[in-house]
Order: structure tokens, then sequence, then C-alpha cells
């Protein structure tokens, strides 16, 4: 009894989190959102680039759109439920100025990598239990990417320290998010929405902005994240953020089984390519990039949302990267990718990786 | 005292881990500024057999680790 107890005390939150997450998933996308996408970040981030006309990837001149172009209210719901619950709670704490530019330069490639897999560590989570195996191809690079991570991080990587910011510059970020829904709910003609394609799938604004507003709190709470799962699990035998990522994966499953969705195989899966390779390569950028950066895209919204500018500055890299990502075909699609732009650009992203980490090992001083 | 104040996960734990390894120490103090790492801290503490107690300190928090 008193083990069990224990267990609930220890687990129980990141449990519920993550089965929430994993619900909120099936459930949006049996309201319109695309196939195994019914929570992406990097996915979301990217067709928020596209309403801005940051990319017009797909476009086609008869309907006036592209493919991905849409004001995902999700995103907008994950940042501004973090900030509420950190605001009451007294948790939002205006910080940061820990090397912003290289936090942003880092982003651009998680997105780029996260772009090329087709899908965040969250979304991967979400294709596996859709039945998507080219998604353990990807969760196998994410894996290699962390353990990359870690080998620098023991040898004291760090980003360096942050400071304390103004109320205004940590709330910065949350308003941007307000503007854009106003924006979202206006529709005003600057806007850009796809009128096909992923981006014209889409649960209706209220249910999702609701789910979203849900889940950003209790990832909040729980400071849920798919990219420290695994690196405190190896780094620190704590498997305390991992049970997040099996509780996402089971609901996922379940819901899929349920709703007769899922789909064992390689071949056919939605919005994902059968490129082992660059799958494989892909998502080692975002899980080496993201251990940098101390934390998987969804962490970043949450840590925005609570005053961290540099997760906001983040963030910021990962709208850029996604409009760098479909401006220069580097960007997957279920036809496939581009194999010498994509080439080129996972291989800059490796070595700069690499060279930010090495620059950035130093004696830490507690 | 270990000062992990303004590094972000897992810097502050590492450090911890680093001061822990180093000839375990009965008592040592952690100076940190977020909820997150105090709970973060606070769990591979416990983990390594310490008891921990948590206060203000400068806005901030101090965790005391002892064992």
């Amino acid at each position: 009894m008193q083990k069990k107890k224990t267990f609930w005390k220890r687990y129980g939150l990141l449990v519920i989190t993550g089965l929430g997450v994993g619900a909120a998933a099936v459930l949006l996308t049996a309201l319109g959102n695309p196939a195994n996408m019914g929570f992406c970040i990097a996915c979301f981030l990217r067709d928020i680039a596209g309403a801005l006309n940051f990319q017009r990837a797909g476009f086609d001149a008869q309907v006036g759109s592209g493919i991905v172009q849409y004001v995902r209210p999700e995103i907008i719901g994950l940042v501004l439920g973090s900030t509420i619950i950190a605001l009451i709670r007294r948790e939002f704490k205006p910080k940061g100025g820990s090397s912003p530019m290289l936090r942003f330069v880092i982003a651009v490639f998680v997105m780029i990598g996260a772009l090329v897999f087709l899908g965040c560590p969250l979304r991967m989570v979400i294709r596996i239990g859709g039945g998507d195996l080219n998604a353990v191809v990807g969760l196998a690079g994410f894996v290699i990417g962390i353990l990359i991570g870690i080998l620098f991080l023991r040898r004291g990587f760090s980003l360096r320290r942050a400071y304390k910011q103004s109320m205004a510059e940590g709330l910065a970020f949350p308003v941007l998010m307000a503007v854009l829904l106003v924006l979202l709910l206006v529709r005003p003609g600057f806007l850009a929405f796809s009128a096909k394609g992923p981006g014209s799938m889409a649960a209706p604004i209220l249910s999702a902005l609701l789910a979203a507003l849900v889940v950003g709190v209790l990832a909040q709470r729980s400071r849920l994240c798919m990219v420290g799962g695994i690196r405190d699990a190896v780094l620190f035998r704590d498997f305390h953020l991992i049970s997040a990522f099996g509780a996402i994966l089971a609901a996922v499953l379940a819901g899929n089984l349920i709703l007769g969705k899922f789909h064992l195989g390689l071949a056919d899966q939605p919005i994902a390519h059968m490129e082992a390779l660059w799958n494989l390569l892909g998502m080692v950028l975002v899980g080496w990039g993201s251990v940098l950066l101390g934390g998987c895209p969804l962490r970043q919204l949450i840590l925005a949302g609570e005053g961290n500018t540099d997760s906001a500055v983040t963030v910021t890299g990962f709208i850029v990267g996604a409009a760098v990502a479909h401006n220069f075909g580097l960007a997957s699609s279920a036809a496939g990718i581009g194999t010498g732009p994509v080439a080129v650009a996972v291989g800059s992203g490796l070595v700069v990786l690499a060279a930010v980490s090495v620059a950035n090992m130093q004696k830490l001083e507690g | 005292m270990v000062d992990a104040r303004g590094y972000s996960c897992p810097t502050p734990v590492i450090l911890v881990q680093k001061a822990v390894k180093s000839g375990a120490p009965a008592m040592l103090e952690v100076a940190v500024d977020n909820w997150c790492s105090v709970e973060n801290v606070t769990r591979f503490a416990q983990n390594a057999g310490y008891t921990v107690s948590v206060e203000d300190f400068e806005g901030d928090f101090k965790l005391t680790l002892t064992k």
C-alpha cells in the first residue's frame, strides 16, 4: 500500500499529463486535425510560419494558398495555459540571457531536422502510437542524438547562466501569442490560410484551444519533456520524466485501436516518408539540439510561457527554421525528400551542433 | 554552497551530482532560481540518500541537503 502511494505521488501528475496529451492528440485528430498530427509542435509552428507568409510551401495559384498555412490555436493554448498557471502559482519569473543567439541557431537546425523527419518528438511518439514504423527509426535517431548531447553535458557543456529580466520582457512572448489568437479569430486578409493540404485540416478553434490550455497547464505543472525523459534516465538513472513518454504512447495507441486508426507498417503512413537514413539523421539533430537547449520543442513553449525569454527566442528560431526548411526545399512530404539539399542542411546542422557543443564545454563552477 | 542559479536543466542537477561524487559531504547547500530545479535537485538528492529542506533565498531558493 505504502509503495503504491509513493508511486502515485512520484509519477501521478506526469502519467495524467501524458495520458491527457495522448487523449487530446487522438481527439483533435478525430475533430479534424491531420492524421497522427493531433498535437505536433514542429508542424504547428510551421503552419503558423505559413499563416504569416514566411513560407508558402506547395503554393497553388488557383486556390491562392500553400498547403501548410494556419494559425494553430494549439500553440497559443499551450503557451497561455503555462502563463496562466505560472502566474497563479507565482512561478512566472522573467529571465533570459543564456546564449540567446546560439539558442536561436540551434533551434533553426532542430526545426529543420524535425521537418526532414516530419514531426517533433511528440509527433514521433504519436506516429509510433498510430503504427508508423518510420517513427521507430526516428526514435532510434532521437536516442542517438540525446546520447551525443549527454556526452557533452558530462564534459561540462552549458549555455551559461540566465539572469532576471523585466516583467515586460517576460510577458512579451505570451502577449504575442494572445495577439495571434485575436488575429486567428478576426482572420485579416494579410494572413494566409490553406485551402487544401494538412494546413486546411483543423479541429474547431475552441476545442483545439481548450485542449491545449489544459495540456499547457498540466505540462507546466509536471515539467513534461520528451527529451528530458530519456536524458534523465541515462544521466541520473531517474525515470521520472520518461513515465510520461510511456503514458502518451499508451493513450495514443489505445485511442487509435478503439477508433480503428492503428495501421502497423512502413508504407502509406499519413504525412510520412520511408527514407530511413533521413528519418534517423533528422531526429539525431532534434535529439542532440534539444539536449543542448535543455528541453524538447513542447517544453520550450511551456518555458516561454513562464517568462523564460531564452525559450521565447528558441521558439522564434523554430519558426524561422520552418520557413528556411520550406523555402529551401528541405522539408519532407509524403512524396519523399529532396535528397541533395537535405543532405547539405542536415550535414551542416550536425557540424554546427558539434561546434556549439565543443565551444561551450567549460569547467562548471557552482 | 553550490550556486546553480540561472542554469537551465539539467545543469543544476549535474553540479549537485559532481559535488556529491567528490567526497559525499554530509551537508550541502544548493541555490537555484526556479521551482523546476528545486524539484529536480530534490529528487536526485533523495535518491542519493539525502534529506532535503527548502527555504527562501534572496527571492530564489536554497536547498539544504543533509545525510
